[in-house]
């Protein structure tokens, strides 16, 4: 018993030094101009205000920034989940000649980082016009390795015989796809709808080389740049950062109860 | 209701081995015919074929007068029962029965009515709104019934559907389906590895091995006159004794046991070669004859009686309904009903008596 309070004991210190710097974020944000400076630090405000998320909106055009985020975010986890869930589900239970190897071609693409791409890619992009465009942004997102693994391998788990039941029955392949296999795979969608959501929403450095007008500026990029031209304005830049932050937050625990499903999932015989 | 026709069907899964080599087989309209043989035999793969799941490498299929080879499995006019259910987990019950007919676009008053009159069949209107998961192996096995019949389809396929199930409800739900058929007297075929539910089942019974049909029959012709050593030993719980010897002049002779034969077997061109006396347990008299062997183990099933007999490197199984004086270890007298013996062909296989 005193083993388990001490390890708990351990445990809160650890929780309470990881949530700081966020609680300080948060605190801050809300802090009058240079107070967020002085010593000794602290967490709640003295006088809160709310002046900083306004000058946001108002002097540095945030509305603008976080449409840019949403719009981006949303399609690229819409299109990808239906892309990769389509090709991981064809990887999983379709037999067409060179299948497996096309599979381990995909898979050892992961190893290339993803930096070596990105002049190669920009310069396709340019080509076809689409940089400064929100597609710009999409396209290059649109499915990923990762994903169609994962979908790939949780398809897999799902017995061969619901499908031949499915098509006996009289269901086309697109039906199969939307009435059988997509119900079942609710919790590895929501578990890759969160990883891409994140990934898309926090992308910094190809937003930054695909988007060279100001008003196309995603939140990382512009908050990026709030830390070039604001350096003093600590908290300002904390506003920025709880607003671009929140949506991420608020996606994790409203889908927390499935992504967890997904990640127990094969762990447990049911 | 269909007659089902396979004609010189052959399978390969890879280009050496066939899973299924020149098959010719007639199933009647409305019979309820049992594809039975141990696993890899290929019945489940013809079973398959017939469904359009797989595609037989040459040969014909015919379902009624129409060549089913290229026809997509919704269009065949069939329904499967398998193995593990295969119900729609996220469906409740009534969904998993109306499953197809939404699909193919019936009016939602008739499916209900389809709907009620299979469930009212099968026992299941209290579970409409179940889940498959909240459902008994027994209760998931009548859903997946259902889902088949709701269809009323021309002919049933059912995939080895008991062999999930408990003993207890293996012999009910075995009951239930022959049943079903005497009700709607639609063509079944039905696959499985228990050749007690082939027996108790079927109206005839093909038995495979190695993709290729060893005998058809009804259960008594296969279990009386077994085309070959295979059916011989596969048909019949306990199975049938065999016992390895050479055929002479005046009978059968191996190295623990001589049979003589009486006169009117008459096995002349077979003589001087390698043979395997069958015997079924039944047809092993206990009391009185001229062979002698140890009783090593008994066991009573209540309305018989299980003999386990040895002697030197023999063993034989007899079955008696009534015993008296049983004393394990003793010796007992034994004579064989010839005229329900059988011999094979130890090379071949095939029965020549």
């Amino acid at each position: 018993m005193p083993s388990k309070i001490a390890i708990h004991i351990v445990l809160i210190i650890i929780a309470l030094l990881t949530l700081a710097p966020f609680l300080w974020m948060v605190g801050a944000s809300f802090m009058a101009t240079g107070e967020a400076g002085t010593y000794p630090p602290h967490f709640i405000p003295r006088s809160p205000t709310l002046d900083h998320y306004s000058g946001l909106f108002t002097g540095l055009q945030l509305g603008r920034y976080l449409l840019n985020s949403i719009i981006v975010s949303l399609s690229i986890t819409g299109i990808s989940l239906l892309v990769n869930s389509m090709a991981g589900y064809a990887f999983a239970k379709f037999s067409f000649p060179g299948r497996n190897r096309l599979f381990r071609l995909l898979i050892s693409t992961m190893i290339i980082p993803g930096q070596v791409t990105m002049m190669p890619l920009f310069l396709m992009l340019n080509r076809l016009g689409l940089v400064n465009t929100y597609w710009g942004i999409i396209i290059p997102g649109m499915a990923s390795i990762f994903g169609i693994f994962l979908f790939r391998q949780y398809v897999m788990s799902i017995p061969d015989s619901l499908i031949e039941a499915a098509r006996i029955d009289g269901a086309s392949d697109w039906r199969i796809y939307c009435t059988i296999i997509l119900p079942l795979c609710k919790p590895i969608l929501v578990t890759l709808a969160i990883f891409t959501f994140m990934g898309a929403w926090n992308d910094f450095l190809w937003p930054l080389i695909i988007m060279t007008r100001d008003s196309m500026y995603t939140l990382p990029v512009a908050l990026a740049n709030l830390m070039g031209e604001h350096t003093q304005d600590t908290e300002m830049m904390m506003a920025g950062a709880v607003l671009t932050i929140l949506p991420v937050l608020v996606v994790f625990l409203a889908l927390q109860k499935y992504y967890i499903k997904g990640i127990m999932l094969g762990s447990v015989k049911e | 209701m269909a007659e089902l026709k396979l004609t010189d069907i052959t399978k390969y899964f890879n280009p050496d081995t066939p899973v299924i080599s020149n098959l010719d087989l007639t199933v009647n309209d409305g019979e309820f015919l049992v594809l039975v043989g141990p696993s890899g035999c290929g019945k489940s793969t013809i079973l398959r074929m017939l469904a359009g799941l797989e595609e037989p490498t040459s040969g014909q299929l015919y379902i009624g007068s129409q060549m089913v080879n290229n026809v997509q499995p919704k269009d065949r006019n069939i329904a499967m029962v398998f193995q593990n259910y295969a119900l729609y987990p996220h469906m409740s019950v009534y969904d998993n029965l109306a499953f197809s007919l939404k699909l193919r676009k019936m009016p939602a008053s008739k499916i209900q009515q389809r709907v009620a009159s299979v469930t009212e069949i099968l026992e299941l209107e209290e579970y409409l709104k179940r889940r498959p998961k909240e459902l008994s192996g027994g209760q998931r096995q009548r859903v997946a019934l259902g889902r088949a019949m709701v269809r009323q389809p021309k002919v049933f396929l059912f995939d080895e559907p008991l062999s999930n199930l408990d003993a207890k409800l293996r012999v009910q739900m075995r009951s239930e389906i022959k049943r079903l058929h005497q009700r709607l007297k639609t063509t079944m075929i039905y696959v499985t590895h228990d050749q007690t539910e082939a027996m108790t089942m079927g109206d005839r019974i093909v038995i495979l091995k190695d993709g290729m049909i060893q005998q058809v029959g009804t259960p008594l012709e296969v279990y009386h006159n077994p085309a070959n050593l295979f059916v011989g030993s596969f048909i019949g719980s306990p199975a049938m004794n065999l016992i390895e010897g050479k055929l002479t002049e005046a009978g059968f002779v191996s190295d623990v046991l001589d049979i003589p034969f009486p006169d009117w077997i008459k096995l002349d061109e077979h003589v001087g070669q390698s043979v395997v006396f069958g015997i079924r347990p039944e047809h092993i008299v206990i009391g009185d004859g001229i062979w002698e062997m140890d009783l090593v183990l008994c066991e009573p099933l209540g309305n018989e009686t299980i003999l386990h007999l040895e002697k030197g490197e023999e063993k034989l199984i007899a079955r008696v309904t009534e015993l008296n004086n049983v004393e394990i270890g003793r010796k007992i007298k034994i004579s064989f009903r010839l005229e329900r013996a059988h011999l094979f062909l130890k090379e071949s296989g095939i029965r020549i008596s």
